[in-house]
């Protein structure tokens, strides 16, 4: 073929093509840029945001929590608490079906809650207070308890990671430390295996079958009704191109645009800005309470004393109407919120962190602080940790990573000069971190608790105590004590309540606020 | 953006052949007065001076942070009391980042890291390179060996080759400067071969064997003296190339530490903003296209005069 | 003729293989471990472990080596670390934008660049030659994401001519594909043009000293014939073999303008598999290219012939 004639015929070839595609444009497409790249298809082997909200577009939970924090019937018709508070009795309700056209059944879910216990922290809490689960009948399955807890339904209503989606039998069969190969869910969308391109596109469509409840949406609980044919993410990891593209019409949805770039869509014709997640984040810093000096609680108390929660939410996000300061633990505006108990730490008093460095001999161990450099919430923190830890008196040496690199090396437990680590920085979306039972960085039982490994007897009996209260009042003064007693057992400190509006074009309605970016229910008109 | 781009690489590989007088007493005189040289080589010096003198030159430390004047126009001023009472105030001549540091301060302080990658690099490759090129073109039976290692490592494309060893190994200026030396040297290596191929068949050279001259006086005294101008010229545009690349790895974000101030940092940490604040990318922009501006045209230079030959191809 | 490309085809063996072990051995090398990656927050020791076990990273560095080189042997590049797709599958999904990205860069560049550097041959010594000459400078000193940023900015945000990320497929349009692949093309190119530019420049100039240009001038032939017929012809094989050493630099520049306009090729999936550690695609990735090098200045050798009739094998 001359080059003319190559030129013919792959134009002829695209006319084709093009004239076929046109049949196919009534669909309706949501594009949609999340946050960061989709890599793990299994929400419940892994705790990551994005394997999380791949979750709730494919599955449906049992419970779900609405946008007042109430826990909510959703894939249960009924739940029956016995009057000894031992027998919790649930029945599915009618015409739930997965993907693959069977019927949902109870049997299902008790493989699908043991899988998730497994893997789940406040799932293995709950595991303690659990004598037995069975499936009674086709629809109906049985949780007795050893002991009374409140664990059960909020366990089960978690919105956040692990969150308890249901699988079909089969595959909920699979060994919790391995990823799952079959992606059937009951959802409200479908995932569609064989157009997804890893890195750039992965593409869902409407589940035709699937039976919403009759309540209106409401956080992640309440009807999920698909509004739209498709939903196409398209990950970008330019935030700036992002917003770009959606200036441009390109996209319709930004999960989350930077916060150095708001202004430039606040002031655009054509887009809106929504928080979608009320409740926001939060910033924290980890010891790793392992090795010098931060084994001792005291040095960790001077780095409280020295930081202040201004100078870290200045640096990342910038504009007061985006930031809280907070001191709770608990995320202000949430049920345990309050002050109680913290003191005037993170004041920024570098005299008392002096004192206190010298109370406990610090010898001018350098810090190893870890840096994360490749995600736009994360990494303008550890800078401003240096310079803060730097006047209170500490040598630093702070090491830039990708959040991956940072991720494994997190949980070497080796002395920090030999490829381990003293401190990183991180956030958690609040709706994780509610309560002293939920808040992973509280967990102090040593080799058990999340990297950093603190051990704290004290602060464990805490946590199990609020674990089997079921009186509000009570649970807020455990939840008191747990953060009290983390003031004089720094496990990590919060910096900070932080919020991130998602951007939409002007025809894009229905977005409804969630502790997770949840799709159903948007419109695009 | 590799050696291999510039086009007196490119010539040296295709002009395999290709003789090298011995530099000759007028030569220097001819290098100071070509305009090429005068011009790329008084920029590179003030460059240098710039890298030099850095803390004299009205900056601030590079890597100071202040959140409360992040993201600021250039210009801006702020007021501030310093540890002895007195009130000061602080200027942000090319503005600030996100993080509240004194762009015009990193800019100048990444003249450093620029340069000392530029000039490490073209010195390292040229030396290696040198030393195998040398064996290669003397030692007939080692040669097809050492020249199928350098095709394979060649046949790499260099920026993934930089991007591979950077990103694998502990980020830092040594694994940048290995990663962007390693796939220059092969290009090195042929160069010197092709000297020492043709040098070889020259008569007094075949001469010089034919007495029993021992092979070091050989190579010594008839062979590095050709190879120096091609080096030299060939080490310019290393140079070149290697700041580029260096300012390429850290765009990507796997170069040097995003705390130490270098061109590429500074661009990498303005990308994002850069429709709202553009000075982050502009400035460091500007010194760092016209320091690779100014090497390029110096190496144009240096080869008009030290290398006529080679010059006439190009 | 037939020999020759034969031996040639011989020679890139080792070549190849070179580039296998050395791509092998520096990724065994590096002090992180994919498994800890892969088992993410949560995991203890056993399950790193026991991902190790999975992935045949535990075992002897050289049976890791000889299975590895097996499967590619048939055809088989292992399957990706993270994704759960053959290596294979996902180069598949990707290779269509960079190869879309490098073509178009290829005829730009060639079509702009050669006049360019026949005109400045042409013109010695006269304006025309200093701008293309200091163009050509310019072209190698102003880096890649540099060029991108200021295109971007002029035509897709300050006038909304082009769009400004993403591509599209053939199959979406011609229109669509190319409008997506201008902006990219262009910045790109820039640094191609002016190598090409700058060879074709100098090789013109030595061809236009020739006897024969002179005798086809004294003939009374057009200027433009002498030019591009004689000249340019006699001019080519430099031209041509820096078009083909400049394969490498587009593929390194590929890697920063894909990442620049977001376009999901081969070079953001090479960087994402060097973020990730995955192994098998980074091998993979970088053993294509060194392929793609390989043949294409193969080629760039076999193209001499017909160009120089001088030239036989």
């Amino acid at each position: 073929m001359t080059f003319m004639s190559k030129f013919k015929f792959a134009s002829a070839v695209a006319a084709a093509i093009a004239v076929s595609a046109t049949g196919a444009m009534a669909q309706k497409t949501l594009r949609f840029v999340p946050h960061a790249d989709l890599k793990i298809l299994d929400p419940i082997w892994t705790t990551a945001y994005m394997s999380r909200n791949h979750g709730y577009m494919i599955y449906d939970t049992l419970f779900a929590m609405d946008a007042d924090g109430n826990i909510k019937l959703q894939m249960l018709g009924k739940h029956d608490v016995s009057a000894d508070q031992l027998t919790h009795t649930m029945t599915l309700r009618d015409g739930l079906e997965w993907h693959d056209g069977q019927p949902v059944t109870a049997e299902d879910c008790v493989a699908s809650i043991k899988r998730w216990a497994a893997k789940d922290s406040m799932g293995q809490k709950m595991m303690t207070f659990v004598d037995s689960m069975t499936a009674k009948d086709a629809k109906t399955f049985e949780i007795k308890l050893k002991a009374p807890t409140g664990l059960v339904v909020s366990a089960l209503g978690k919105p956040s990671s692990n969150v308890p989606f249901m699988m079909p039998k089969r595959v909920a069969e699979t060994d919790p430390n391995k990823q799952i190969e079959d992606f059937t869910g009951s959802g409200p969308f479908i995932f569609k295996r064989d157009e997804w391109k890893p890195g750039n596109e992965i593409v869902y469509v409407k589940n035709p079958k699937y039976v919403p409840r009759s309540e209106p949406p409401s956080g992640v609980a309440g009807g999920k009704v698909v509004k739209v044919d498709r939903v196409v993410w398209k990950p970008m990891p330019d935030a700036q191109q992002a917003v770009n593209a959606l200036l441009a019409g390109e996209i319709d949805v930004i999960e989350a645009p930077t916060h150095d770039l708001v202004p430039l869509v606040k002031n655009a014709k054509g887009v809106k800005m929504y928080s979608w997640n009320p409740l926001g984040n939060q910033f924290t810093f980890r010891f790793n309470t392992l090795h010098k000096p931060f084994d001792n609680p005291k040095v960790r108390q001077a780095v409280w004393e020295a930081f202040n929660q201004k100078d870290f939410l200045e640096a990342v996000v910038g504009t007061p109407e985006f930031y809280k300061i907070c001191k709770s633990m608990f995320p202000c505006g949430s049920p345990f919120a309050s002050d109680e108990g913290m003191g005037n730490l993170s004041e920024s008093n570098f005299d008392k962190a002096k004192a206190l460095l010298k109370e406990a001999g610090y010898d001018g161990t350098p810090i190893v602080l870890m840096q994360s450099t490749d995600l736009a919430v994360l990494t303008n923190l550890a800078p401003v940790a240096k310079s803060l830890l730097e006047k209170a008196g500490f040598k630093v040496d702070m090491q830039s990573m990708d959040w991956q690199t940072l991720v494994a090396r997190r949980a070497k437990k080796d002395a920090p000069n030999a490829g381990g680590w003293h401190a990183f920085l991180t956030s958690w979306v609040s709706a994780d971190i509610l309560n002293p039972v939920m808040m992973g960085f509280m967990n102090a039982s040593g080799d058990k608790a999340m990297f950093g490994w603190p051990n704290d007897p004290e602060l464990e009996k805490i946590r199990d105590d609020f674990a089997r209260e079921g009186d509000v009042a009570k649970q807020k003064a455990l939840a008191i004590a747990a953060q009290t007693r983390v003031t004089q057992y720094p496990t990590h400190i919060n910096l900070g309540q932080w919020y991130l509006p998602g951007a939409h074009r002007d025809n894009v309605s229905g977005w409804v606020a969630a502790p997770a970016p949840v799709l159903w229910n948007m419109e695009i008109k | 953006m590799s050696a291999q781009t510039n086009p007196s690489t490119a010539a040296a590989t295709v002009v395999a052949d290709q003789r090298i007088e011995n530099a000759k007493p007028s030569t220097w005189r001819r290098v100071r007065r070509n305009p090429s040289v005068l011009f790329g080589g008084t920029v590179l010096l003030i460059m240098a001076l710039i890298a030099i003198f850095a803390p004299f030159l009205g900056t601030r430390s590079p890597t100071d942070i202040a959140p409360v004047a992040r993201n600021k126009v250039p210009g801006f001023e702020r007021t501030v009391t310093g540890p002895d009472g007195k009130e000061q105030t602080l200027v942000y001549r090319f503005g600030s980042d996100s993080l509240g540091r004194d762009v015009y301060s990193r800019t100048i302080y990444g003249a450093r890291v620029s340069i000392i990658v530029g000039i490490t690099v073209a010195f390292l490759s040229v030396t290696i390179g040198l030393f195998i090129g040398l064996i290669s073109g003397y030692f007939r039976w080692l040669d097809p060996i050492i020249m199928r290692i350098m095709d394979g490592l060649m046949a790499i494309p260099a920026i993934l080759l930089a991007i591979a060893l950077v990103s694998l190994f502990r980020a830092g200026l040594g694994a940048v400067i290995v990663a962007i030396t390693l796939p220059e040297i092969p290009r090195v290596v042929r160069l010197v071969r092709s000297v020492v191929l043709s040098v070889r068949e020259e008569p007094y050279v075949e001469a010089a064997v034919t007495v029993g001259t021992p092979t070091p006086t050989l190579i010594w005294r008839h062979i590095l003296p050709n190879t120096i101008a091609p080096l030299i010229v060939q080490g310019t545009f290393i140079c070149a190339s290697a700041i580029l690349v260096e300012a390429i790895l850290s765009f990507l974000g796997i170069g040097i530490p995003p705390e130490t101030p270098t061109w590429g940092n500074i661009m990498a940490e303005g990308r994002n903003v850069f429709r709202l604040y553009s000075h982050s990318i502009l400035y460091p922009g500007i010194f760092l296209a016209l320091t690779v501006l100014a090497v390029n045209i110096l190496g144009d230079g240096l080869r008009d005069t030290l290398d006529p030959k080679m010059a006439k191809r190009v | 003729m037939a020999s020759f490309i034969f031996k040639r085809l011989l020679a890139t063996i080792p070549v190849m293989l070179f580039v296998a072990v050395f791509v092998f051995l520096m990724l065994r090398m590096t002090p992180y471990d994919p498994a800890a990656i892969i088992a993410g927050d949560n995991a203890n020791a056993d399950q790193v472990a026991a991902i190790r076990k999975s992935l045949g990273l535990d075992q002897p560095i050289l049976s890791q080596f000889f299975i590895w080189m097996g499967q590619i042997l048939q055809g088989n590049f292992g399957e990706s670390f993270f994704f759960k797709k053959t290596v294979t599958s996902l180069i598949a999904d990707r290779i269509g934008p960079t190869l879309s990205l490098a073509t178009v860069t290829m005829l730009l560049s060639i079509s702009v660049a050669v006049p360019l550097g026949v005109l400045a041959a042409y013109r010695q010594g006269t304006w025309i030659d200093r701008v293309v000459m200091g163009f050509s400078v310019m072209g190698f000193s102003v880096p890649v994401f540099v060029i991108g940023y200021i295109l971007i900015y002029l035509f897709a945000i300050n006038v909304s001519w082009l769009p400004v990320q993403g591509y599209r497929p053939l199959s979406a349009g011609f229109g669509e594909w190319i409008r997506h692949l201008i902006l990219p093309a262009c910045t790109l190119s820039v640094i191609y043009i002016a190598l090409i530019a700058r060879m074709t420049r100098a090789s013109m100039l030595e061809v236009l000293s020739e006897d024969y240009v002179r005798t086809a001038r004294a003939k009374g032939q057009t200027e433009w014939k002498v030019l591009f017929r004689h000249a340019l012809r006699n001019a080519a094989v430099p031209i041509v073999t820096v078009i083909g050493i400049g394969i490498a630099l587009l593929i390194g520049g590929v890697v920063v303008t894909e990442s620049v306009y977001s376009i999901a090729g081969l070079g953001r999936l090479t960087v994402d598999a060097v973020l990730a550690r995955d192994y098998p695609t980074i091998q993979a990735v970088i053993l294509l290219f060194s392929f793609v090098y390989v043949v294409i200045n193969l080629l760039v050798d076999l193209t001499y012939s017909l160009l120089d009739p001088r030239i036989r094998y």
